[in-house]
């Protein structure tokens, strides 16, 4: 179920390039069934659409949620600017997560790109919870736009790629991958469509979810805009990654 | 409490407050935040003969004031909808419009034919106006002759009262407003999305992958006040105004213009629950500027 509600900036900072931390407090965070769902975010009231960003991170005890966001454009870096204290017009939780109730898995991989990166935090955490063996591997284009490296790192092992070399392997998240080939039964991947396609190549031979990004409408499934197509054969031919996603296994959409 | 009650050709109406074609899916995802049958009807989204996939993605982009989409009538064929779509629809007390669309006028035909023996669609509304088809949509609803043969073919066939919903990409809008009322339209929606476009500055490609889009928004509610300003004054059949509404103020504004009842569309992404907000407001807005009815809020421009 979704709601709509102001929530209160708890706290708001800058953690790489371009990189924002935020942490909101309201009812949302008792709504949020799974890691890997999103928030719909009205920045400001003269905007024509919401911003989705991905939950990061959820704090039941403090009613608190985390979110990590890039400025890439107008209504980014308005958010940015928005102090502690002020309240967002947020709609959520949406979407389908990652559905770790049904995860087999004794040890999992998670694979995250860029921006691509907070959803398999919250992801992680959980899969720690449930006794199961957490790898990740991370990319990043440079070492200034690394984050969450030790947040990870408390979850298990961590090997980061930047594209230029400047911090860990250099290359892409798929150069380390590999090296890890049978220390792990299921994968988990967020990031740019083309990281993504290139893990689902790599480790076409695991089980694996995909969240998958895209602009949105509406953010509940109703306008048709997120679409991405299923494989023939499927009744209905498309998945909306709004309502049916972020979050699909590998072979359920077309990427 | 001032009633907002109103009867439109085909629909008896508790409120003239109703989500427009395409922004409110088939009503299932919105009736997860209220009562649908708290609207004054509901507008489906476009139903076409066969299964219609859309185009590639970016579909939308936001601009000033605005926003533009190319879905590209995606739905699953009025057979499917009829079978799947539709009952749900049928729970609520709420009048349902279905949007017809097709790349002929046999499609146009065979569509409005089946929709109309559907028992709780109570009109049809005929989309000649959608920008984002390569085939058909806007091209009936940029030429009189064309707009009047798929009007009065769709007559022919349909049980149901038939709201022509107009493009206002074209150069004289009562023309048009008038050859579909000659071939017999029962009523009007006024208007459709702006064709337009945005650049990708990093790229310096279009951001929507059907390079252009339809431009729908506070942007273009300007142009529809316009156009329902003057095709009110050359017709004799009621308008359900469109375009960029999102206040109670903006409703007043278009039933002063000369609509008998509006529709809501890209608002509802802001705020799912815009057109509950607007109906609980809108007696006390009607009262605020002076009128007792909603009745004599209609074309109150007018006199």
């Amino acid at each position: 179920m979704m709601i709509r509600e102001d929530m209160e900036i708890l706290s708001h900072e800058l953690v790489a390039e371009k990189t924002y931390q935020m942490t909101l407090k309201g009812d949302m965070p008792s709504y949020v069934k799974q890691p890997g769902q999103f928030v719909h975010i009205m920045i400001d009231p003269s905007d024509s659409l919401r911003r989705p960003i991905s939950i990061a991170d959820v704090d039941l005890t403090s009613g608190t949620l985390t979110i990590l966001y890039k400025v890439l454009g107008k209504g980014t870096a308005s958010m940015a600017g928005k102090p502690v204290g002020e309240y967002l017009d947020v709609l959520g939780p949406g979407g389908n997560g990652f559905p770790i109730e049904e995860v087999s898995a004794s040890r999992a991989l998670l694979v995250g790109g860029g921006i691509g990166v907070p959803p398999l935090y919250y992801l992680g955490k959980q899969l720690k919870e449930k006794g199961i063996e957490v790898t990740t591997v991370l990319g990043f284009q440079h070492a200034g736009a690394v984050f969450f490296e030790d947040e990870f790192r408390e979850l298990g092992e961590v090997f980061v790629a930047t594209n230029d070399g400047s911090y860990g392997n250099k290359g892409f998240v798929t150069d380390i991958l590999p090296s890890l080939e049978g220390k792990f039964d299921t994968y988990f991947s967020c990031g740019p469509a083309v990281m993504l396609k290139a893990v689902s190549k790599t480790l076409g031979n695991y089980d694996g979810y995909l969240s998958i990004e895209e602009r949105l409408g509406c953010g509940v499934g109703a306008c048709f805009a997120c679409v991405v197509p299923a494989p023939d054969g499927d009744a209905k031919g498309y998945r909306k990654i709004c309502r049916d996603g972020p979050v699909f296994r590998t072979g359920e959409v077309i990427l | 409490m001032i009633s907002t009650q109103l009867s439109l050709p085909g629909l008896k109406m508790k409120n003239p407050i109703m989500p427009a074609s395409g922004c409110f899916g088939f009503g299932k995802e919105f009736s997860e935040f209220y009562d649908l049958s708290l609207l004054g009807a509901i507008i489906i989204k476009a139903a076409t003969g066969k299964t219609r996939y859309g185009n590639p993605t970016p579909r939308v982009a936001e601009t000033s004031s605005g926003m533009l989409n190319a879905i590209g009538l995606q739905n699953p064929g009025v057979d499917r909808i009829i079978q799947e779509e539709l009952p749900f629809l049928s729970e609520f007390d709420t009048p349902v419009i279905a949007n017809v669309a097709g790349s002929t006028v046999e499609e146009y035909v065979e569509v409005a034919e089946k929709l109309s023996r559907v028992t709780h669609v109570q009109a049809l509304e005929l989309n000649i106006s959608c920008p984002n088809v390569k085939e058909g949509g806007v091209q009936f609803g940029t030429d009189p002759e064309l707009a009047a043969e798929v009007t009065g073919q769709v007559k022919k066939v349909s049980k149901l009262p038939v709201y022509v919903k107009l493009s206002p990409n074209v150069t004289d809008i009562v023309a048009m407003a008038k050859a579909v009322e000659k071939a017999g339209a029962d009523g009007l929606s006024m208007i459709n999305t702006l064709t337009g476009m945005r650049l990708d500055l990093n790229s310096k490609q279009p951001i929507i992958a059907n390079q252009t889009g339809g431009l729908s928004g506070p942007a273009i509610k300007p142009i529809a006040i316009r156009m329902i300003y003057q095709v009110y004054q050359e017709v004799d059949i009621p308008i359900i105004g469109m375009g960029g509404i999102e206040t109670t103020d903006d409703v007043i504004e278009y039933l002063l213009a000369g609509a008998s009842a509006v529709a809501i569309g890209s608002a509802n992404f802001k705020n799912p629950f815009i057109c509950k907000e607007i109906i609980e407001e809108l007696p006390a807005a009607i009262e605020r500027y002076g009128f007792t009815t909603i009745q004599d809020t209609i074309g109150g421009a007018h006199r």
